[in-house]
């Protein structure tokens, strides 16, 4: 191959630049290591700026009775006991302190009156627990850790006289393929975006923190960069995937106007008094309370109402139940029509709160609104309906060290698997990539300590190949031959949204695998649609396709196999949850270029954790013979 | 639906031209969202930064009919369907391709700007702060560094020779925003501010004020505080000390070049007092004093220019 290639070395590569990637970026340069950091789109642009509500931590700033066992146990409650029970245990018990470090690097979060970081409410968290910053708290995250990076590279250039000595960015450059050898991270093929270049790393350890998958879907709050490109790495490079099948729809997206069509309203609205109304002026989740959650969720609207300032004698608005109920419950409104002309109901603050208060406290959705739709949240109801926003499936790693099963490979965050079990709480994201980006960086570091100078050689024949890949898009186009990529992006969006989206049925799943497989030359063959390597938006698509394509069946096939309703999983032939299948994960690998499929139990949660739960609330999750089991160890 | 003419600058450093399109336009749509239908139906290698489509990330900054905009920010039906839109990229930045410049410039300046500095003596999990006292820095810490402020400010703007020693309104928030914050441990940053990021060179057209799509008041909420306490430190016995005591190099660790055109003080040693009020006291807009937006279609234009350090760094 006479193609020009740009070699790099790293001790550690992170592919991705949101707050997993840069957290784990700046554990790995704290621990010495030479560090590269992939961004997909210019620093500091990540989908992580678009979190408003805020990190879970419970620092106990508000309601002292708060900690972490409370926080574990609502995050399996929100994962419908599905989750990891070890990731959801760390994540509340480090997330703490992975929230006040942010304070030292520069995070200015809202205050309490003494002075503490504030915590607000929010959907399935017992009490007040998200640190905040108005409802950008994704922007304050993902600014304070780009600064904490812009400050490492100020203390070397310090100490060696170049900012970029011992970590660099490589913005809009994007992974295409990692190199293995002998089973072994080596490195990792991309090209960079403003030029076309081709980049070579040669790094042993390589952490993936790409996010999510939501640019299958039409209707999604998620950015173009969410393609699932980790997920797809991870998988080829022999990994393993799970729970691909749980994907949260936020309840609340917008509906209207079409052009911003998915773009999230922040849970906080209804943390702070906005309710959901139908076309017939019904407020109609009282409607939809399920049994589990019943004694938790007041009854009338007089009691709701009163939540709101007393919150020790009453309880919560139904409004505030986890979201994959109050998805359900706006889908089931609009297919009964009772829905808006734009497939939406009414989410209403206007009638609630005075306007200044709704001003200080949702700046930015007011601000949203009014510039993007010409709607004056504080005078007239939002138009909202389910939107696809957050994937709980993911790489499989360890708990504790973030690895997958290729050594080498580490992942964090959103692009990781277990943490969220069947259904991830609002506010767990933002501490998730704090907790888990650390560790992540952390163990990356010490598997390149441990391995020492017998670092994995990348093979040049592995390179030749990536660099053929990557380029046939191209190839393709300066020969006149391959679809344009924008036409089949559009045919797997319909497949995923009709046929895998909210509610899903078997027939339906079983006409998506098929259609999926029928993409599969298509995407294969696609073209760039130009044959400039200069930032060509058509070039980059085609490489993303293929990445979206086997993630997609992923999800297909796992969803199809999991025959009961949980979560972010929805079927609408098997309505109800079943103890079973909790103790199922749906694991996904890739052979010979076909996605399996195979079971893998459950880890069994220890003893002590267990005892955080009352016996009555266990028996929702778990089958007769396991609580007969564990009244037998009593 | 209806057909909107548009005109869109394609090319790249070494030059290009305004193409024409025809497109389709639907109810509530967005400038992005047409410069998506061209790529997916007419142009599939129109290059385009954006990202989160919502005003949040900052990425679509571009010039709609000659002014500084978010492209997802700007609704399609703010115009005439007979209207002509001619987008162009920020011409402050060298252009890679069509929009897309190369904002490095602001990477770099933001990387001279000494960070955060922790309290020294407190633990994580012991700041105190008042929600009074972080007000401030918090107005300046919603900026989407979309760099549309850096693309309309006239001391860069169609002055590169002015780059070097000028980091621009993004970094004149940042630098207050580290001033005002209630437990930043360093002193210096209006010092720093006046010597090594050439905030003497602003004089206040507000013109940053007026594109900022998050309504930041970089103008009177930060760069003329940060004016007044400069003055206000020059003139302090103690800092004048400290000045005396300190070599500059240790006052500020960066080494770019001072502001050598930067306004002076006058005679009493003050601000002249008419730039700090004025609305318009110095220059005139880079737009011109009595331009009025949008400008005429054939006024329209743009010419890739090159930086005149092509060795500055890029990532």
């Amino acid at each position: 191959m006479t193609e020009n290639v740009e070699r790099h070395r790293y001790d550690v590569v992170v592919i991705g630049a949101g707050g997993a990637g840069l957290r784990a970026a700046i554990e790995a340069r704290l621990a010495g290591k030479r560090t590269a950091i992939i961004s997909k789109s210019l620093f500091g642009k990540a989908h992580t700026v678009m979190a408003e509500g805020g990190a879970a931590a419970a620092m106990g700033n508000v309601n002292p009775n708060d900690n972490w066992m409370v926080h574990f146990r609502d995050t399996m409650r929100g994962g419908k006991f599905l989750n990891n029970f070890r990731m959801a245990e760390l994540h509340a018990k480090e997330a703490p302190a992975r929230v006040w470090e942010l304070e030292t690097y520069g995070a200015l979060f809202d205050r309490t009156k003494d002075g503490k970081i504030s915590q607000r409410n929010f959907g399935g968290h017992e009490y007040p627990r998200l640190a905040h910053v108005g409802d950008r708290t994704g922007l304050e995250l993902i600014r304070t850790l780009q600064q904490k990076v812009v400050s490492l590279q100020q203390e070397d250039k310090a100490e060696y006289g170049d900012y970029e000595a011992r970590i660099r960015v490589f913005a809009e450059t994007t992974i295409t393929e990692l190199l293995l050898t002998d089973g072994k991270i080596a490195g990792a093929v991309g090209y960079t975006r403003e030029s076309g270049k081709l980049l070579l790393f040669e790094a042993p350890a390589i952490v993936l923190a790409t996010g999510g998958v939501g640019k299958s879907y039409k209707v999604t709050s998620n950015s173009w960069e969410y393609t699932g490109d980790g997920h797809a790495l991870a998988l080829r490079a022999g990994a393993t995937l799970i729970n691909m099948e749980f994907l949260q729809f936020h309840p609340t997206g917008m509906v209207w106007p079409p052009s911003v069509r998915g773009i999230l309203v922040t849970e906080s609205v209804r943390g702070d008094g906005g309710v959901l109304r139908n076309t017939d002026g019904k407020r109609f989740m009282f409607d939809y309370v399920p049994d589990v959650f019943r004694h938790q969720y007041a009854e009338t609207e007089a009691e709701a109402d009163r939540w709101y300032t007393d919150q020790a004698n009453n309880r919560r608005p139904p409004e505030l139940l986890p979201r994959d109920e109050v998805a359900r419950a706006i889908n089931a409104e609009v297919k009964a029509g009772r829905g808006t002309p734009a497939g939406g109901v009414y989410l209403d603050v206007s009638s609630r709160l005075p306007a200044d208060v709704i001003l200080k406290k949702l700046p930015s959705m007011y601000h949203q609104f009014k510039e993007l739709a010409d709607v004056d949240i504080t005078k007239q109801p939002m138009e909202v309906g389910p939107t696809c926003h957050y994937v709980m499936g993911g790489v499989e790693v360890d708990a504790d060290t973030a690895a997958t099963s290729v050594p080498g490979l580490f992942a964090a965050g959103e692009v990781s698997g277990g943490m969220h079990g069947s259904n991830r709480l609002g506010g767990n994201s933002l501490s998730d990539l704090l907790v888990f980006g650390k560790r992540a960086g952390e163990y990356a570091a010490k598997y390149t300590d441990a391995l020492g100078e017998a670092r994995p050689e990348v093979r040049k024949s592995d390179v030749d190949a990536a660099i053929e890949t990557t380029l046939a898009p191209l190839t393709r186009a300066q020969a006149g031959v391959g679809e344009n990529p924008y036409d089949v992006w559009h045919d797997l969006q319909s497949v995923m949204q009709d046929l895998v989206g909210i509610i899903r049925r078997k027939h339906e799943l079983e006409e998506a695998i098929k259609t999926l497989a029928e993409l599969r030359p298509r995407v294969a063959s696609v073209q760039a649609g130009g044959t400039s390597r200069r930032f060509n938006p058509g070039w980059h698509l085609a490489l993303d396709l293929r990445n979206m394509l086997v993630v997609s069946e992923c999800t297909a096939k796992a969803a199809l196999e999991r025959e009961e309703s949980r979560g972010g999983h929805t079927r609408e032939d098997f309505p109800a949850m079943d103890p079973k299948w909790r103790q199922i994960n749906l694991v996904c690998s890739l052979e010979g270029g076909e996605v399996k499929l195979t079971r893998k139990p459950v880890p069994t949660m220890r003893r002590d954790l267990l005892e955080l739960f009352d016996k009555s609330e266990l028996k929702k999750y778990m089958t007769p013979e396991e609580l007969a089991d564990l009244s037998t160890k009593e | 639906m209806a057909l909107h003419h548009f005109r869109i600058w394609r090319g790249d450093g070494d030059g290009g031209a305004l193409a024409d399109f025809d497109v389709e336009v639907n109810e509530g749509e967005v400038v992005l969202d047409v410069i998506h239908r061209l790529q997916a139906t007419q142009a599939p290698d129109l290059a385009v930064r954006w990202n989160c489509k919502a005003g949040k990330c900052g990425s679509c900054s571009m010039e709609i009919n000659g002014k500084p905009r978010l492209g997802c920010m700007t609704r399609m039906s703010t115009f005439d369907p007979a209207e002509t839109i001619t987008i162009t990229p920020l011409r402050t930045f060298p252009v890679i391709r069509d929009l897309v410049t190369d904002v490095s410039y602001n990477y770099q300046k933001a990387r001279e700007l000494p960070a955060f500095a922790p309290p020294p003596g407190l633990a994580p999990g012991e700041y105190r702060m008042k929600q009074v006292d972080v007000d401030r820095s918090q107005e300046f810490r919603k900026c989407i560094e979309c760099y549309l402020c850096q693309n309309t400010c006239h001391v860069v703007r169609d002055h590169e020779e002015n780059k070097p020693a000028f980091a621009g309104p993004r970094f004149f928030i940042r630098a207050a925003e580290l001033d005002m914050h209630p437990l930043d441990a360093r002193t210096d940053r209006k010092e720093f501010a006046k010597e090594e990021q050439g905030l003497g060179y602003c004089n206040i057209t507000k013109c940053c004020t007026e594109v900022c799509p998050e309504h930041i008041h970089i103008t009177d909420n930060a760069i003329i505080p940060m004016k007044e306490r400069v003055v206000d430190n020059r003139y302090d016995p103690l800092v004048w000390l400290g000045r005396k005591i300190f070599r500059r190099d240790q006052l500020a660790a960066a080494s770019v070049p001072g502001p050598g055109a930067a306004p002076t003080l006058d005679q009493d040693g003050r601000m002249p007092v008419r730039e700090a009020t004025f609305d318009k006291a110095g220059a005139a807009s880079p737009f011109g004093e009595d331009v009025k937006f949008p400008l005429p279609t054939d006024e329209i234009d743009y010419q890739p220019h090159q930086p005149i350090d092509p060795g500055s760094e890029k990532h």
